[in-house]
This record gives structure tokens, sequence and C-alpha cells, in this order.
């Protein structure tokens, strides 16, 4: 009666206090361009990177996505990618860096790598770690001490978080993708939702759903508290591994599928929390607010404050809205647009290009809109499929593979007051830029914002 | 890391609900070196205006709050990033304890790291001590470590749950590295045992 969450828990527990706090053996610990502080804990202490051979490095959130070149850039940016060059070589880590291929959103290369695979324990210096949880694996994210730590352990202490189950089923409607269930659970269980638990994400819809929507869904567990969030294997995550690079090969790969397969959770395994919704009945989502719990409907209106019974959550709502420059009782649909994002780690896989290039074909965006590929072989691949065309015939920049506009940590910036429409995860105040106005959308959405500079349901742009 | 066994100080009330670290240090100033110092840049963008001038409203900026050492936050406090910038610009201020209803988990995390205690309490609770302090502002409450209580500035005491290990190491000085350390033929001898199971890691 184990959960998937109490088997990958229990198979790397080295030690565990009687207290409750478990040291973890840790599998993989990917590294980006913020890692410096932690790498210079490790120095001053005179420790060396334990594990090399288990850590894997790549620049995202500083590089930049105009052309792959560091002279071009403010010293201070080019420092921090030069210092993960600099770090990762003298620890003799392997990275990818900026002219290899392979480089992109942390997020992104490890899965794409099948550096990311089932059962395994996966840190990051990144909140949005349990992204890799997709593919089967424990994922989380951790601050620079903590990187420190694995750096010199390969482990970590933690204590269990509990385990929860949401639950999605039904078939999800045309237009409707990953972004959408991951919104609509959010707006559902809060931000604070899930704070403490892990996340396990089953059901038809989950099921149904390729890797890169379980990792659009999994990437925004933490927007709702939770520590980690997963899917059990299965053979949708074993052919999407298969032939990747880090992945298994021969005697050993067969090995791997009799362990992936015996992960999932028992029928009879208890969850501290099950919560349900039915994907048949989910619409285009949007964010309206300053936290991804503020999401609605594309149908819906701005909602007003003083409906809201707690005074904080009111003075909270009437924050949020003075912020983002929005009436109550506002169509969402109606809210104009300046400018469109399409990219970060939640959503600028190849799927999520496909869908968004679907929509502006043949169309104009009326707005600025940049595309930024989630990794250089993602960028690869659209190119070989010609959506690059398809996004610069309608008037799309095309950019190069990093984090860009989703932090503005690389100078990708939405202006003060501006409204954007971003596929990224977070539309915290100030986030995409001091004053800058983001909502929360899917690649498709954000794709149909840019061709009619509003809020749009992308429903009324799909071709039969 | 400083050790943390009782503090007596200055609380300061901030009520919003889920203050992200992006509030608490915005994104573009985390090229910063650990030791350049961060206590300037913490709430940046609440506590000043464009051209520097400190916000009047902001409750750190007010004369009776300046000193304080206890934050008395909202739910949710720190969710978002994982930046332990967030910390360290809370430490260099001179904070050692954020009260709250609950924590973004990372954050959370990363207090220990740095001795700065997070301190769960009901929201009732949280709510009360933060009407207390508005209302009579330089306020203080007490944090007791080692009795693990948390006391108002109405004299009323509640016991605060803690993980022992956490507590230890706050207690002692001392950070998880060290601690770990000596069980290294504990991890050595699960690596070889775990490798053998999954040879292709």
């Amino acid at each position: 009666m184990a959960t998937l969450l109490d088997k990958i828990w229990s198979s790397h527990a080295i030690l565990a206090r009687p207290d409750g706090a478990t040291l973890l053996s840790i599998d993989r610990h990917f590294i980006h361009d913020g890692s410096g502080n932690a790498f210079r804990q490790l120095k001053e202490r005179g420790l060396k990177v334990r594990r090399p051979d288990r850590t894997f490095a790549t620049p995202d959130h500083y590089v930049p996505t105009v052309r792959r070149d560091l002279a071009s850039i403010e010293p201070y940016r080019r420092g921090m990618v030069e210092d993960l060059d600099a770090h990762a070589k003298g620890a003799g880590v392997a990275l990818f860096g900026l002219g290899d291929r392979r480089q992109g959103i942390v997020h992104v290369v490890g899965p794409e790598q099948g550096l990311s695979q089932p059962g395994m324990t996966i840190v990051c210096g990144d909140s949005h770690t349990a992204t890799h949880g997709a593919v089967g694996a424990l994922a989380f994210g951790v601050g620079a001490s903590e990187v420190a730590h694995v750096l010199a352990t390969q482990t970590l202490w933690q204590a269990k978080p509990r385990a929860m189950r949401i639950r999605v089923d039904g078939k999800l409607a045309p237009g409707v993708h990953a972004k959408d269930v991951i919104l609509a659970v959010i707006a559902k269980i809060g931000a604070a939702g899930a704070t403490g638990h892990a996340i396990e994400y089953a059901g038809s819809t989950v099921r149904a759903l390729s890797i890169e929507g379980r990792l659009t869904i999994c990437n925004m567990s933490i927007e709702a508290g939770a520590r980690a969030g997963m899917v059990a294997p299965d053979a949708t995550t074993f052919a999407y591994l298969a032939g990747r690079p880090y992945a298994p090969k021969g005697a050993d790969w067969d090995k791997a599928l009799g362990l992936w397969g015996s992960l999932g959770s028992d029928v009879d395994a208890r969850f501290d929390r099950e919560i349900d919704l039915d994907g048949s009945q989910i619409a285009p989502m949007v964010t309206w607010g300053t936290s991804p719990e503020s999401a609605a409907p594309i149908t819906a209106r701005v909602p007003d404050p003083a409906g809201a019974q707690d005074p904080a959550r009111r003075d909270a709502m009437e924050r949020a809205l003075a912020y983002m420059d929005l009436q109550p009782g506002t169509p969402l649909a109606d809210v104009a647009i300046d400018r469109v994002f399409l990219g970060s780690c939640t959503n600028s896989r190849i799927e999520d290009l496909r869908a968004a290039a679907q929509v502006v074909d043949g169309r104009r965006a009326v707005v600025p809109a940049m595309v930024v590929p989630g990794s250089g072989l993602v960028k690869a691949q659209a190119e070989a499929e010609g959506l690059d065309l398809i996004f610069r015939r309608a008037g799309l920049e095309w950019r190069e593979a990093g984090c860009s506009m989703c932090v503005g940590m690389n100078g990708d910036l939405v202006g003060r007051g501006e409204r954007c429409a971003s596929t990224s995860n977070r539309n915290f105040v100030g986030r995409q830029g001091k004053g800058a106005r983001t909502h929360l959308v899917s690649p498709a959405m954000a794709a149909a914002a840019a061709v009619t500079g509003k809020l749009t349901d992308v429903r009324m742009l799909l071709r039969p | 890391m400083e050790p943390f066994r009782r503090l007596h100080a200055i609380a300061a009330p901030l009520a919003a609900p889920n203050v992200d670290t992006d509030q608490i240090i915005p994104a573009r100033f985390l090229w910063r070196k650990r030791h350049d110092g961060w206590g300037d840049l913490l709430f940046h963008d609440l506590r000043f205006h464009d051209d520097g001038a400190p916000r009047p409203d902001f409750v750190l900026n007010r004369a009776a709050y300046c000193a304080a050492q206890i934050l008395v936050a909202g739910q949710n406090f720190g969710c978002g990033s994982s930046r332990e910038a967030a910390v360290w610009s809370l430490i260099d201020n001179g904070f050692r304890a954020v009260i709250a209803p609950s924590f973004g988990d990372i954050f959370f995390n990363n207090s220990f790291q740095n001795g700065l205690l997070p301190v769960v309490l009901p929201p009732e609770r949280v709510a009360s001590l933060r009407t207390m302090l508005e209302q009579t502002p330089g306020g203080r409450i007490t944090v007791d470590l080692g009795a693990q209580t948390v006391t108002g500035p109405d004299g009323v005491s509640d016991a605060i749950a803690i993980d022992p290990f956490r507590r230890e190491c706050l207690l002692a000085g001392t950070d998880d590295i060290s601690f770990t350390l000596r069980h290294r033929d504990a991890i050595a001898a699960f690596e070889q045992a775990h490798e053998a199971e999954v040879p292709w890691l």
C-alpha cells in the first residue's frame, strides 16, 4: 500500500533520525548560472564536489536570447555565465554551455537528455525543479545552502512531505491544454493549498497527456505550495525516454523497465489528501491578479473584491487589481494587452511551440511577441518543422534558448505598466519587470492574444 | 552561523498573504555575491520609490519598527522562487525570526540554514499579534527556542512545534554540512549498494 512517493523515498533513505529527518541520497543535481554562491560556500570550507558525475550544468537565467554573444551583454550578467563555466570545469561537472546545442532551461534540458528518469531523486537550486517529477521522479527545488550541501555530500536532510493525490478525469476540450489544467488546479486549491505536500497527479486526463504536458503540470506544483509534483511512469514515459542520450541502454534498459514499471502507487495506497477535478469542464484559463491562484476561465469577468469574506483576502485582491489596473466586472476577454511572451520552463517545449504556431499560422501579430524555445535542441526541432518560419511570417520574434522574460534576469523585460500575456509560471508583482503586469496563459492562448491584441478565447480561432 | 536561543525584540507586522520572494528581493539584484551584503535590498520595491526615497507608508520605514528583529507576516510568506537571498536580505537587515500561519517550503528550509527562525502559529493568533503591533508600535515579542514558546506583547505564550534536528542545529549554530560529513561512511556504503541496483545511474 505504498505511494510513488513512499517507494522513491524509502529507496533513497540513507539514515533516518528517530525525530523525523531523513538523509536522502540524491541521484541527479542540476546546476545553473545562479549557483555561484553555493560553489563559493563550498570553497570557503575547503570542500570538493562529491559526485561531479551526478551533477549537470547549463546556463539559463542570465543568457542572452537575441544572439549567442556574451561579449555584447552587461559584464555582471556575463560574469554569472562565466562563473558557471569555471565552477563546472573546475569540478569536472558536465556542462551544456552557451555554444552547445544542448544548452537550455535546466528543466527542459534534464528530461530532454534523458537525465531525469523514473524513481530518481532530483534537486536543483530552482523552485521549478518539480518539473522533472513528470517522468516519475521525486524532484524539488532547494536554496543555495542546500545546493552546497548536495555538492559536498550528494545528500539532503529532508522531512518527508505528506502525500496528496490530484485526480483529473475526462477528455480535455479542443483548445484546452496542460497549462489550463494546472491553472485550474491552483485556482481550486490556492497558492498555499498543497504546502507541505508532494502532489501525485493522476486520472485519465493526466494519463492521456504527453510527457511535455505532464512537465507543464508538475512544473507549477510549487505555485500551489507543493514541494514536488509527480506522475507515475507509464508507457508514455518509457516511449519518451527510449533512445535519449543519458537513458539506460541494452540490458540496463530492460532492467530499468522492470524497476520503473513497479513504481506507481499501489491500488490500496493511502494519501493524506485527495482532490478531484473534472477535466472535461476545464476552459482555457487566464490569471487576473498577482498570484497564480488568481486564475479564471477566459469566459469569466474580473472578480469583485467586495465579494471576498476575509478582510486580508479582500485587501490583497484590491491591491492586486490596482497593480493590474483592472476593474471588477470587466470581461477578461476584453482586456487589451501590450506584448506576448512565449517560453519558460513551463511552456517552451516542442509541443508548446506547435500549439502556438498552429494558432498564428496565416495570421499576423498585432502586438510585440517573442518566442523563446526551451533549449537549443527544441529550437533546432522547431526549425526542422518550419515553425520558426510560421512565427516569423506572423511577425513574432524567434529567439535563442533561455529563461528570458519569465524572470527578466537576462534583460528581457516587460516595461512598466505594460500588460503581457505570458506562458510563464508567475504573475507576481514586478516578476517580469518593475511595474509589469502579467497574465498567465497557455501557449495557444498566448498566440491568440498576439494576433488579436487582447486576452482571447483561443477556441474562437481554432480551425476545423 | 549565529546560534539562536532566545530573542526578545521589536516586531513588525506585515499583513499581506502570499508575500513572494520576488517581493522580498527582486530578481534584478540576484547577481550579488553573498558577502556583498543584502540588507539594503530587503523588500526593495515596497520600501523605496524609484528615486530611492523611502516610502513612508511601508512598515519598516516607520520609526517605531525600524529596529525590528521579528516579522509577523501573513499566510504563505516566502512563497515562490528558491532564492536564498530572500533569507539573506532579512538576516542582513537584522531579522532573526518570522512568525506566520504558513511559509513557502523552500524559504522555510533556507531560513534554518542561516539562523533565521520561521515560526508557524495559528492564523487567528498571528492576526491578533499583528493587531497588537499595529495598535502599539514598538511592541516586543519573545521567541524562546529552548523552551519552544512565543510570547506576545500581551504576555500570552504559545507553544511552537519545530523539527528537533532543525532546533538542535539552530541552538548550536551549526549547519547541516558539518553534521552530514560525520556520516561519510554510511553515504559511501549506500551509494555502492544503490549503484548495484541502478547501474545506469
